[in-house]
């Protein structure tokens, strides 16, 4: 048995080994990675930036801390912009789990912004947190024909008609468009049915699982943006000058995935030289 | 710093190191940690279905006196409450307890009427918005002109995405033997499909490395909440890397003495 | 009566469903409000039965004294610990154990559980991604372009290696998804129309 045979029979154990070391390495040191911004990631930045202040935009916070790693850097990135330009912010939360990293979401964004854009963020004039319901599609289209519906109060319990910023706001129509973040397949409600129904414009930030499955509607023009995963919010980051931990992030990526093609390549020669000796088929 | 949050972010820290055990092998603090995570979960999940559910959709809505709150039985102002308020609600109140008839086996029959109901609302608005969303605009999104005016390999790129989502449908309709020449555009399709996944996999594997990368930061974070908090946050710092080391050293001792080692699930 | 019924119903509101769609009318919109918001309500019941079912389990564990029975005890108290945390009396959501218990128990928990995917497909890429066939060979090549593209070592290949993963993706990947989805947007239609015309019951249990 020659090297590579050896190799590719390894514990998997050492893989695992050597994926956290090449991690803990890199996370470590401090490098620039250039990134370069697509189209679909603009769309969303040039959305947000042509949105006059006082005006309106619905945040759905639709994630689990699964895909926090993922998901919050675009939550914070696009938040925290909006925000800074005087926007006004309607946030829900239909992941079952995802309520609490919202509002957590929410506190620390209200923070940073006063403390990078010298702005006092009042919770019900320029923000306001609807929270969770359960079973996404209703939902979704229940908010299409009034907020009211399946939110008759806020998260902390505040009837939404005594909410400052709530009044003259029924449904879809009064806001200028929906920004989604999510790693739940809650998306394709969203599109059918806040997008389908209402025509709703509709932006999506997703998990790289699911990033490369959801081009079809944003070429359709179903969706207007479409952020993929750590290296999408790392774009994000960049366009709005806050560097943040998806930048950093993806730094290490760059050489994680470079173990892992490697990992590819000597388990393809060990695969060929088997082959080769006749004892795979 | 503040000994609060580190004291915290220390559990946080060690609760991460009990689960990341489990890439060594099955152990009792992985089952800890695994078992916490479903109990804190489904508590969490309780309370937001309890604040954010059933309290504003129900309870506030049939009783609607705001001096008073909707458990206030004994209170004078319980009817006043009830008969402002919008006291129709109880009947889907009524129909989804009897959903919980599920676990009766006699009568279990019962929970089939509310179930009926979510079942033909959710069945009956997808017809119409599936159809619309997911069939009839992504075809007319693909069956257009192609547009070589935008250049000559946006044209041809037209061209192949009308050709690959024909051939994959192909390949999707088993009703007819994949032979000749529609087998031969159904394999054309599963190329179509292959390189899809390929995209796919790509991306996934940064998505997950991501989740792994967050973690990695944290414990990073956390490490320099202790450095820079003083002695007492080094401490802190020390004892748990000096468990961990521990654990790592009792288990390489082990498998040095050749006692086997069950490995983990995957 | 106790099928007959349930199909029934399904049949009205899943025919209601479809139909107020095409139906701008004041009176077919406040209908559909009016479903909409029973079938929230009714469906937060339907959530809890869950939860019931993981006290029952764990609970029937315990007694039995199955293997590994001490951990159901470990799910049932993180489970209530939460519950009393959240209560209104003792702050309900905002509440500072509630807060504490859900940023720093959790969220670390439920983020680590879900990384440990990353050694999984690691492990996976090592070991069963190989270029068997020629379909293999296509996927691999494909996923090894995308996994390159923000590479900044490559000098001016990475730049080509960057435009032909976004082609890659807005061109043939999209072909693939889209065909995909055109097919699961039939099978999605079939599937409902079989529910509300009474074919498939499975929604039903057994009798």
């Amino acid at each position: 048995m020659n090297i590579f045979e050896r190799i590719s029979r390894l514990d998997r154990r050492w893989i695992y080994l050597i994926l956290a070391a090449v991690v803990v390495i890199t996370v470590m040191l401090k490098y620039e990675t250039p990134i370069r911004i697509s189209p679909e990631v603009r769309s969303v930045y040039d959305f947000v930036e042509a949105q006059p202040p006082g005006s309106y935009i619905h945040m759905a916070i639709d994630y689990d801390p699964g895909s926090l790693a993922e998901m919050h850097p675009m939550t914070y990135a696009i938040m925290e912009q909006a925000l800074c330009r005087k926007l006004k912010i309607i946030m829900t939360a239909l992941s079952p789990n995802g309520p609490g990293m919202a509002e957590q979401a929410m506190l620390d964004i209200m923070d940073s912004v006063k403390m990078h854009c010298g702005r006092e963020v009042v919770y019900g004039k320029d923000i306001v947190f609807l929270g969770y319901k359960p079973y996404p599609g209703i939902v979704i289209l229940s908010m299409g024909q009034n907020y009211r519906l399946s939110f008759p109060s806020d998260y902390y319990n505040t009837p939404l008609d005594s909410i400052d910023m709530m009044k003259g706001i029924a449904n879809y129509g009064d806001v200028n468009g929906i920004i989604l973040i999510t790693g739940t397949s809650g998306v394709d409600y969203w599109i059918s049915y806040a997008n389908g129904r209402y025509n709703a414009p509709l932006a999506v930030g997703l998990t790289g699982v699911m990033a490369a499955d959801y081009y079809p509607y944003l070429r359709s023009g179903q969706i207007f943006g479409l952020m993929g995963g750590m290296l999408g919010a790392a774009e994000y980051e960049k366009l709005v000058k806050r560097p943040g931990r998806a930048m950093e992030a993806m730094r290490v990526q760059v050489w994680t995935h470079i173990v892992i093609i490697l990992f590819i390549i000597i388990g393809n020669i060990g695969y060929l030289i088997s082959r080769r000796k006749g004892e795979v088929k | 710093m503040s000994w609060d949050t580190f004291l915290w972010t220390t559990l946080a820290v060690s609760l991460t190191l009990c689960t990341f055990s489990f890439l060594y092998r099955d152990n009792p603090f992985y089952k800890f940690s695994e078992s916490l995570f479903v109990g804190v979960s489904a508590g969490y999940f309780v309370i937001i279905l309890w604040y954010n559910g059933l309290v504003p959709t129900l309870f506030d809505r049939i009783w609607v006196d705001p001096s008073q709150q909707w458990y206030q039985i004994w209170s004078g102002g319980w009817w006043s409450g009830l008969v402002t308020g919008k006291w129709w609600y109880i009947i889907p109140g009524i129909l989804g307890l009897l959903m919980w008839f599920r676990f009766s086996k006699k009568k279990g029959w019962i929970s089939r009427y509310p179930i009926a109901f979510y079942i033909g609302i959710a069945t009956g608005a997808a017809i119409p918005l599936e159809m619309q969303n997911r069939v009839n605009r992504q075809l007319a999104d693909t069956l257009i002109s192609p547009n070589f005016s935008a250049g000559f390999i946006a044209g041809i790129s037209d061209i192949i995405i009308v050709l690959g989502v024909i051939c994959g449908l192909f390949y999707f309709f088993f009703s007819v033997a994949h032979k000749g020449s529609f087998g031969a555009v159904a394999k054309m399709g599963i190329y179509i499909l292959m390189i899809g996944f390929g995209a796919s996999f790509g991306y996934t594997v940064m998505g997950r490395i991501s989740l792994f990368i967050e973690r990695v930061q944290s414990i990073r974070d956390w490490v320099r909440m202790g450095w820079d908090g003083g002695a007492g946050g080094i401490v802190v710092i020390w004892v748990v890397c000096l468990i961990v080391l521990l654990l790592v050293l009792l288990e390489l001792m082990k498998y040095l003495r050749g006692r086997p080692s069950e490995g983990t699930a995957q | 009566m106790k099928k007959e019924i349930p199909l029934l119903i399904v049949f009205v509101s899943g025919l209601f469903m479809a139909v107020q769609f095409f139906v701008p009318h004041s009176t077919s919109e406040k209908i559909y409000e009016f479903v909409m918001e029973w079938t929230i309500i009714i469906g937060i019941f339907a959530l809890a039965l869950g939860i019931w079912s993981l006290i029952r389990v764990s609970v029937n564990r315990i007694r039995r004294r199955t293997p590994n029975w001490q951990y159901s005890i470990v799910i049932l108290a993180g489970m209530f610990g939460m519950v009393i945390f959240g209560l209104s009396f003792l702050g309900g959501v905002r509440s500072y154990m509630f807060r504490h218990f859900f940023d720093y128990v959790m969220i670390p928990l439920h983020a680590t559980m879900f990384s440990l995917l990353a050694f999984f497909i690691a492990s996976a890429a090592f070991r069963a991604f190989r270029a068997r066939t020629a379909l293999a060979t296509v996927l691999l090549l494909s996923a090894l372009i995308l996994m390159l593209r923000f590479n900044p070592y490559l000098g001016p290949l990475g730049d080509q290696d960057a435009a032909l993963a976004a082609w890659i993706l807005n061109v043939p990947n999209l072909a693939a998804k889209r065909a995909i989805i055109i097919g699961i947007g039939l099978g999605i239609v079939a599937t409902a129309l079989k529910v509300i015309l009474g074919i498939e019951r499975g929604y039903m249990g057994s009798d």
